[in-house]
């Protein structure tokens, strides 16, 4: 078949082709294919609700889409980031957490186009957003909910309130009400607590092994007791008033723990508080929901609460995730707008309430869902989970009092964790802080 | 060798002249060649999987952080100057000597006890021996660390059973180096055994006839027949393991990740953390080059013991 080209026909064309770059401006039609590595949720569901919705752009969009999930466990995602990193090939766009961002600046595609959208949309994200996803005025991915999580303490409400007098639910009571009872809770409430759980046989399940959830609560503490092991710029802090303070505090702390503290990894605590060996664990409602399913009737006696109060105030332990495009992906435009589409909260919502409320999302305006609210047992187990304005609390993420590529080797050598640990082995402030200074100072080659 | 040698000139038929149109011909009677042509797709695999891969890590080695600018050897002095690594260094030796020393001396009694069984029980016992080598090895490290877990190991369950107090075997510095090699033994004496009973039965029966003629004991027949016949096999099979069991990574990564307090870290689990986990690439790929002159120079003296050996053999 053949068709004559008439001039009306190539300038209409000609026209249509020139406008094509600048549809996607207005968030639609982005073409072509796009492979997309999301975080692979521990709650099925998770996954299925985010396809659902990637395919429901997709489809829309007329883009090809591929989307893998790709799970933490075992490194896997960390080893899928670096290896497309030095590639320079993989996914368009990748779930990236904590320090990622900062690693992989130079080979990611700036996304402030689309953090402006959002944040005109839904406000400002928390200031550890800020210091892990911005670098140099610059947004290197986007934060999301998904994965995003605060590590908290969960404890039992029966054994805090009969074997050390802690009622958490009135303390932290599911509406928006600030208790005088909360502002008891304090480093000093909770190492008294700790002491009476541990002769009765549960102790706090506080690790101070090497991986992030001992290291996420030691950064709480250190962030409590304004304790620094060094500053931005570089200047050794650990020889201060606050990290000596801090270690007296951990001195006294360490005897409560569990024996096997030391070695625990970041399912030990979850172990301990579904199988009912301890009363107060820190961590996301994960503990929680798998003690739903496995153990009932400790998850009926769970409830979710921030942290105690230190010196320099409360600090809740952060973990975000981020979505990133990678600098060479060859569909950016694609890319940038399914992470903007998912980033509304419609779509975050839905998210949340498939995982029952596990998603945090970056932006505190969201922060009004009412899964945290319904879900149970007990009822409003995890309505404080997520951190509200009467908290009086902030979020904080281990080591992000120094600069980035220092703070990146302390968090994932569990440099503040080993501190304690050191101090549970028997070793003295002093021996601690020598320690802990020669190490630091490695760091800063 | 015969091998490498060309077809000899008569065997091309007379009158044939050696026209381009024979000229594929030609080169295909040329055994060297066509041996070459078909090791080249495990040149290839070799060159691209083992060669390149060890070059480019050479390279990143000597690379600044940023990886931005060539620092020669300043990663490598970095390290030997830090009491953390240093500790790493002692970790690694204990845990491969100590490893690599008990995986042949229950390789070498195995191996023994199997060759005096009659060949129709020893083809079962073989089999149930294996078994450790061939269960790939993190899914059996994962079944360890299940009996060691910290919280509610097998092994205290039975301990407490009898009255004995729990061990914290992953929580203290040498319950937690001893657990990692004992599971490194476990998963490598097969190995030992495979191949020591292998050289035992390629000892010829008239040596171990003739020494008991002339009146040698059990001691006398092991230390003067079976030793020296097995001398290559424990040699060659010692360094191999001592090089795989220098690069361990699975064991420690699943058991202990290196802890506690980095303890029972190898070059690999902390190169791992440093390179991968930390986003220091170049101080990530010094430590896992640290070992490799060492184990060159061992490989050398090693390898040319056996090939003295074998000369003098076949002499």
């Amino acid at each position: 078949m053949t068709r004559s080209l008439t001039r009306r026909r190539a300038l209409a064309t000609g026209a249509g082709a020139a406008l094509l770059p600048l549809v996607h401006v207005g968030g639609a039609h982005a073409a072509g294919s796009l492979a997309v590595g999301f975080w692979d949720h521990w709650v099925p569901q998770g996954n299925d609700v985010m396809k659902k919705q990637a395919t429901a752009w997709a489809e829309k969009n007329k883009v090809d889409l591929q989307a893998d999930f790709i799970t933490g466990n075992g490194n896997k995602l960390l080893m899928t980031r670096a290896a497309e990193a030095q590639a320079r090939t993989g996914h368009d766009m990748l779930a990236f957490q904590t320090w990622d961002i900062h690693q992989y600046a130079d080979r990611l595609e700036p996304v402030d186009d689309v953090m402006g959208h959002l944040i005109a949309q839904y406000g400002q994200t928390n200031e550890i957003c800020e210091y892990l996803g911005r670098i140099g005025g610059h947004w290197g991915a986007v934060p999301t909910s998904s994965g995003t999580q605060i590590k908290g303490p969960c404890g039992r409400i029966s054994l805090l309130n009969q074997i050390a007098g802690l009622d958490v639910v009135g303390m932290y009571p599911a509406r928006p009400e600030h208790t005088a009872a909360a502002d008891g809770w304090t480093y000093d409430a909770m190492l008294k607590a700790m002491a009476a759980c541990k002769k009765a046989n549960v102790p706090f399940g506080i690790g101070l092994g090497l991986t992030v959830d001992s290291t996420d609560s030691a950064g709480a503490l250190f962030a409590a007791f304004g304790a620094e092991l060094v500053d931005g710029e570089g200047n050794l802090k650990v020889r201060s008033e606050p990290v000596h303070r801090l270690l007296e505090y951990a001195q006294q702390m360490v005897k409560f723990l569990p024996a096997d503290a030391i070695s625990y990894d970041d399912a030990s605590n979850n172990r301990a508080l579904i199988s009912g060996k301890s009363a107060l664990i820190f961590n996301p409602p994960s503990a929680w929901a798998v003690a739903k399913r496995d153990n009932p009737t400790i998850a009926a006696d769970c409830w979710t609460f921030p942290a105690p109060r230190g010196v320099k105030g409360r600090f809740a332990p952060y973990l975000p995730f981020f979505w990133g495009v990678w600098s060479f992906s060859k569909n950016k435009s694609a890319a940038k707008d399914l992470i903007a589409y998912l980033s509304e909260r419609a779509q975050v919502e839905e998210r949340c309430n498939v995982v029952e409320g596990f998603d945090l999302p970056p932006f505190d305006s969201m922060l009004d869902f009412k899964i945290w609210e319904e879900v149970e047992p007990p009822k409003g187990t995890i309505y404080n989970y997520p951190l509200r304005k009467w908290h009086d609390a902030r979020p904080t993420f281990a080591a992000s009092w120094a600069a980035p590529d220092v703070a990146v080797q302390i968090y994932n050598r569990g440099t503040l964790p080993t501190m304690f640990a050191k101090l549970m082995t028997g070793s003295s402030i002093e021996q601690t802080m020598a320690w802990a200074e020669s190490e630091v100072q490695g760091f800063l080659r | 060798m015969a091998d490498g040698t060309l077809a000899p000139p008569a065997a091309i038929p007379r009158g044939v002249s050696a026209k381009p149109r024979s000229g594929i011909k030609q080169l295909a009677r040329r055994r060297s060649l066509t041996a070459f042509l078909m090791c080249v797709p495990l040149l290839v695999l070799i060159g691209g999987l083992v060669l390149w891969p060890a070059i480019y890590s050479i390279y990143l080695s000597m690379l600044n952080k940023k990886m931005t600018r060539f620092v020669w050897f300043d990663n490598f002095v970095f390290l030997l100057n830090r009491p953390t690594f240093r500790d790493v260094i002692f970790q690694s030796v204990i845990f491969a000597v100590s490893a690599v020393v008990f995986k042949a001396l229950i390789g070498f009694v195995l191996a023994h006890v199997m060759h005096n069984i009659p060949s129709r029980n020893q083809r079962i016992w073989r089999g149930l021996l294996l078994i450790p080598w061939v269960i790939p090895l993190a899914m059996s490290t994962l079944t360890w660390w299940w009996l060691f877990d910290p919280s509610y190991s097998a092994f205290n369950w039975v301990l407490n059973a009898f009255g004995f107090p729990s061990v914290p075997w992953l929580g203290v510095t040498w319950w937690a180096r001893f657990s990692v090699i004992l599971v490194n033994v476990w998963y490598g004496a097969p190995f030992f055994l495979i191949m020591y009973l292998a050289a035992l039965k390629s000892v010829p029966e008239q040596l171990y006839e003739a020494a008991t003629i002339d009146g040698a004991g059990s001691w006398a027949k092991l230390r003067y027949v079976t030793l020296p016949m097995m001398r290559n096999i424990i040699s060659i099979t010692v360094l191999f393991s001592l090089i795989v069991t220098f690069a361990n990574f699975d064991i420690v990564r699943i058991l202990t990740s290196g802890g506690p307090q980095d303890q029972t870290h190898l070059f690999s689990t902390y190169a791992f953390v440093v390179g991968i986990e930390s986003g220091d690439i170049p101080l990530g790929a010094a430590v896992s080059l640290f070992m490799l002159p060492i184990l060159a120079v061992f490989a050398y003296f090693i390898l040319r013991g056996v090939s003295r050996r074998s000369k003098e053999g076949l002499g």
